[in-house]
């Protein structure tokens, strides 16, 4: 059996190449793969179209690959607090696709379960609606597809050999459906640990969907906008 | 032009927002104003706070001891969470509001109109901040809320009969909260359902075909 488990991001990253489409995990800062990000700016890949909600954020994350114009085509929810995708929307060198947040969700899922689309009232009358099939059920709806990707990067607090993943608090966000809509996804963790230590009734992602995992380092975890009890 | 000083605080619209919901309610409190609601919710009115990026149980901040850089709510804010909380990932998170499971939304807003719509998430050629999870949000909730400022800073009102800048939703919003009053949209024209003391129609900068009744 070959084994799932790789030394480094470097190793986990072998065959990713210029132009792939790329899911990366996480809301804003909160949950994202560092190393696996850090690790395709060193190898300077292009033109990539990165599939992720925020696009990095504060100037981190995905906005480290922004920085060096490595991303040419971004699909996400929120722009806001992303100056770097902000204005490389605006200067037309990144092609933005917003997709509701919901939507951009339950897309991700259909990809990785297996559902061919679904109809959501999200969007309805709205701008996004232009050119989408709609259908009246109780409420009129839109036909979305779903979202599929080459690669997806995700980071989970613990992980074991098979690729079974435990995430911490509001850090699971997209990277369990992320990991079920790619064909290959590679997982960092800031604990490798044992078959058997995430007990079977904890496993918030089965193994199976999972075709790489390493143990990541040096994690920054950053807090983005940190608001204290009564100190407001 | 920015309206009359009489007006409310923010916290005293939220307290607005507070006296509509009833105990043991869910509610998902969108980004800006609306996340002062879980600061100033008595813990005995048993309300669950629900936020998008995946937490049932939102429960104000936390301390600088008990800080987690894994828990924050949708707009990227430390958090912490009550007893009985859970967590989830996004597309469960919006198929709780999108199955109708939780009971209120609260939104900010750029412009609502008399027919429920709302508009914030871009300003064609200035401001594109995309719409987040807003157009999701506002269809589902048994209640939906618009909290916002009555006027712009450039003092134009922001209820109107119909938005100008691109919608989020069409006909999706119950109950609009401003600095000024409790309006309740009716198609072509808003109903006050409560104006802040000593704030009077003519203070409303609408005109009297866009006020329908008063409540």
């Amino acid at each position: 059996m070959t084994s799932k488990v790789f030394k480094d991001a470097e190793s986990a990253l072998f065959d990713m190449k210029d132009g792939v489409s790329v899911m990366s995990g996480g809301f804003g800062l909160c949950g994202i793969p560092e190393n696996s990000i850090l690790e395709i700016r060193r190898r300077q890949l292009k033109n990539l179209h990165a599939i992720s909600n925020n696009i990095g954020n504060s100037g981190r994350g995905l906005a480290w690959l922004l920085k060096e114009k490595q991303i040419s085509r971004a699909t996400c929810s929120y722009v806001g607090g992303n100056p770097d995708l902000e204005q490389q929307m605006l200067s037309h060198e990144v092609d933005v696709t917003l997709v509701p947040q919901g939507t951009f969700s339950e897309r991700i899922r259909a990809a990785g379960m297996g559902v061919r689309g679904f109809y959501t009232p999200a969007g309805y009358g709205t701008e996004i609606a232009e050119g989408k099939e709609s259908r009246e059920f109780d409420l009129p709806c839109l036909l979305e597809l779903p979202l599929a990707a080459d690669f997806a990067i995700i980071k989970a607090q613990k992980g074991d050999p098979y690729g079974n993943l435990w995430f911490q608090e509001t850090a699971r966000n997209f990277s369990p459906l992320m990991a079920m809509a790619a064909k290959v996804t590679i997982v960092e963790v800031e604990q490798l640990v044992e078959l058997g230590e995430i007990l079977p009734e904890d496993v918030h992602l089965p193994g199976v969907f999972v075709q790489r995992i390493y143990q990541g380092s040096e994690y920054e975890n950053t807090i983005e906008i940190p608001i204290f009890e009564d100190e407001n | 032009m920015t309206g009359p000083q009489n007006h409310w605080s923010k916290n005293e619209m939220v307290d607005q927002v507070i006296e509509m919901l009833e105990d043991g309610s869910s509610l998902n409190l969108g980004i800006g104003i609306p996340t002062l609601v879980a600061q100033r919710i008595p813990p005995e009115k048993g309300i669950w706070i629900h936020s998008e990026n995946g937490v049932l149980g939102v429960a104000g901040r936390p301390t600088r001891q008990s800080v987690s850089p894994t828990l924050i709510n949708a707009g990227k804010e430390t958090i912490s969470v009550k007893k009985g909380a859970s967590f989830f990932d996004s597309a469960m998170s919006f198929g709780m509001i999108r199955g109708g499971h939780i009971d209120v939304c609260v939104l900010g807003g750029m412009q609502v109109d008399a027919e429920g719509s709302l508009a914030n998430w871009m300003i064609p050629g200035k401001k594109v901040t995309g719409m987040g999870g807003a157009m999701d949000l506002v269809h589902g909730a048994k209640l939906v809320i618009v909290m916002l400022t009555h006027f712009s800073k450039r003092g134009d009102v922001k209820l109107l009969h119909r938005c100008k800048l691109p919608l989020t939703g069409k006909g999706v919003v119950h109950k609009i909260i401003t600095d000024l009053g409790v309006f309740t949209p009716m198609g072509e024209s808003f109903q006050i359902d409560q104006l802040a003391p000593g704030v009077t129609k003519e203070q409303l900068g609408m005109t009297d075909a866009l006020i329908s009744s008063v409540n």
